[in-house]
């Protein structure tokens, strides 16, 4: 297991430099001049030198790239501003060091992320397994076809349309809004609440067609048949033998939608004007604030790949052949 | 359940006394492509303690009998009609609750590959346990050392330490012994091995065959063994049946069936039977054709298509009239015996060596 994480963890590193390599160069690939930004009104050839040399824009790329990736260790004193360790660049559009700002977005990303990662898992992995066990049935097609539909509704689409019937027409459900979950967990929960459901949606759906997709395949595993010709219940038969071996094609998965639930996330955000990465992200395009964009961008990439190590790890419990192997 | 008007042709043998009675068994799958008619009419029995060899092709319904007899088909496809009554108990009508109790209690299945048989997320001695935890009621302390019991029993080395392995760790042999362990855990009556040696090698399948030998001895348990492999059942089987297209096509004891085969399907299942003493420019004499599809079973005899003996039987009987196995010794054949026994003596004998 140590072996296996710290294998992950080298593997995640060298990502981690490709993906930054690649927003750094994609940043100069822009025909665009950051320096302009701080030059104000009337900006003299000279002045735009003075701000090139003081932002380190007359060096060549790779000696930039390599003074990025420096100072995320060892900070550094901008003539803006200060950038004290982990430095992830400055934003001199809003005057203040990248990280500082990433980590005030990230608990409303991830509060709306992993809410809504549980919502679906609960409500996808149940209605497919009651539909794998009721197969055939009234139950087993209504939901069938009920994550058909659902399964192409898109989130921008069905944001507004809760937020009018629920909140602004009826008030059934307090206007989103992000609490803190240490300040208080009831306002927290209830002010994601809307953003949780809107997000699952799609995921919802599809896990419910995977989850009753696997489990019928394995249920007709010779393995679990077996267990049944050893006497054991169909329900014990259906929870411990056939849930065990669908699990290990839903985490596989999970993994890869990770990706995109980080995405829909951002989408979210925009949809019910949550401040978290999405919006910061999105605010940074319109602002041309690179530095503000290319740290969102490494962070989220970050996240990633620290969950997908997370869902590795979660194979070896599910499956001991890779345990010992 | 459904019943249907069994033809006329078949004979009923003798009212069940047997131990494990099969009457007239009847299965059929309703496919995409129409109706499978798995098992067509077959009737059998077995004793205490005896071992029936069932021998056929591949999708001659061996396997789906003995499914059938622990009740694992998929009732929403499947129909089956005719009596399967085991120690006095019909299990053809019976609940899945009833059914439950029996398996792995009273009758249990040993798989062909137990590679994909055993669960790979179970430790070794969990899967062997269950079963006797929930037929005996005891507790998973109990179960775990009934386990090591039945691993010892079956010739595994070290148990106390094996029985926390999983299935991937041990090798096919000892995998396959851990089968067996597991079925008869609860020391069943009837043990149903659907080719228990075909995955392994041919020196591990001779120590697996005389395993079940002697675990037959101690525990005075009815065996059915399906094979494909007259070789192997014929050091094991006290009788033997031999399925072609669904239905019993021969049946007698085993020294009957090897010394004097009946069936033109069994002559030719002895002929593709590769022979340690042979020459090995001597070729093989398979037989022709393939099997053919449960779907629209040729009308009359099955294997007329493939049979190079009709003509001996003459006037289209072979392809017009399904012969009857009759009860006891015998087979299903339209020859007459005095022409199985010159034709087998005359041709097959020698080609057999």
């Amino acid at each position: 297991m140590l072996r296996f994480l710290v294998r992950r963890t080298l593997g995640a590193v060298v990502i981690l430099l490709f993906i930054s390599a690649f927003t750094f160069f994609l940043f100069f690939a822009i025909p665009h001049d950051p320096a302009l930004l701080s030059c104000g009104k009337n900006c003299t050839p000279d002045n735009l030198k003075i701000i090139h040399h003081n932002l380190g824009l007359d060096h060549p790329v790779p000696v930039q790239y390599y003074h990025y990736m420096v100072r995320i260790f060892t900070g550094h004193r901008f003539t803006a501003g200060n950038c004290p360790a982990p430095c992830f660049g400055y934003s001199f559009a809003n005057s203040e060091p990248v990280w500082p700002t990433l980590m005030d977005r990230l608990p409303t990303t991830l509060s709306l992320a992993v809410g809504g990662m549980a919502v679906f898992l609960l409500i996808g992995l149940g209605t497919g397994m009651i539909a794998a066990w009721k197969r055939g049935t009234m139950i087993d097609k209504i939901f069938s076809s009920a994550s058909l539909v659902l399964s192409s509704l898109q989130i921008y689409f069905v944001g507004p349309i809760v937020l009018a019937l629920l909140v602004y027409n009826n008030h059934i459900l307090d206007q989103p809004k992000y609490v803190p979950f240490t300040d208080n967990p009831v306002a927290w929960f209830n002010g994601l609440l809307i953003p949780w459901c809107v997000l699952s949606i799609i995921f919802t759906a599809n896990y419910t067609r995977m989850a009753r997709s696997t489990m019928i395949e394995q249920l007709q595993e010779e393995h679990v048949r077996t267990a049944a010709a050893k006497g054991m219940s169909s329900r014990y038969v259906f929870f411990r033998y056939a849930w065990r071996g669908s699990l290990i094609p839903i985490v596989t998965i999970l993994g890869i939608d990770l990706g995109s639930l980080l995405g829909g996330a951002m989408i979210t955000e925009w949809t019910f004007q949550l401040a978290g990465l999405g919006r910061l992200a999105l605010d940074s395009v319109t602002k041309t604030d690179l530095p503000m964009l290319m740290g969102v961008m490494l962070f989220s990439a970050a996240l990633i790949v620290l969950f997908n190590i997370i869902v590795d790890a979660a194979y070896a419990f599910i499956d001991p052949r890779v345990r010992l192997s | 359940m459904t019943t249907m008007t069994k033809p006329e042709e078949d004979a009923v043998p003798a009212a069940p006394e047997a131990f494990l009675s099969v009457r007239d068994l009847y299965v059929r799958f309703s496919t995409e492509d129409g109706i499978v008619k798995a098992v067509d009419g077959l009737s059998f029995d077995l004793e205490r303690g005896k071992t029936l060899g069932i021998v056929g092709e591949s999708g001659s319904g061996k396997s789906v009998t003995n499914l059938t007899v622990l009740g694992l088909h998929n009732p929403r496809t499947t129909e089956v009609a005719g009596e399967i009554v085991l120690d006095g108990q019909e299990l053809t009508g019976a609940s899945n609750r009833t059914l439950e109790r029996l398996r792995g209690d009273k009758m249990a299945m040993i798989f062909q590959d137990s590679l994909t048989a055993l669960s790979p997320y179970y430790t070794v001695g969990r899967q062997i346990a269950e079963p006797y935890v929930k037929h005996r009621g005891v507790s998973k302390r109990e179960g775990r050392a009934r386990a090591i019991e039945m691993l010892e029993k079956v010739g595994i080395p070290q148990p106390k330490l094996r029985v926390d392995d999983y299935p991937h760790q041990f090798s096919g042999g000892m995998r396959q012994r851990a089968m067996i362990a597991m079925a008869l855990v609860c020391n069943p009556d009837l043990l149903i091995a659907d080719e228990p040696t075909t995955a392994l090698d041919v020196t591990v399948q001779a120590q697996i065959l005389d395993l079940l030998k002697d675990l037959q001895q101690e525990f005075g348990s009815a065996i059915i063994l399906i094979t494909h492999d007259l070789g192997v059942v014929s050091n094991v089987a006290d009788d033997l049946l031999v399925m072609y297209a669904g239905k019993a096509v021969e049946r007698g004891s085993v020294r009957e069936l090897i010394h004097e085969p009946q069936h033109p399907y069994t002559w030719g299942l002895l002929g593709s039977m590769p022979r340690l003493m042979s020459d090995v420019t001597e070729p093989l004499t398979p037989i022709p054709g393939a099997p053919p599809s449960l779907l629209s079973p040729p009308p009359g005899c099955a294997f007329h298509p493939r049979c190079g003996f009709t003509d001996l039987v003459g006037g289209g009987r072979c392809s017009a009239e399904r012969p009857v196995l009759p009860d006891g010794r015998g087979s299903a054949c339209h020859l007459t015996d005095e022409q199985k026994r010159s034709v087998f003596i005359e041709t097959i004998q020698p080609r057999l060596g």
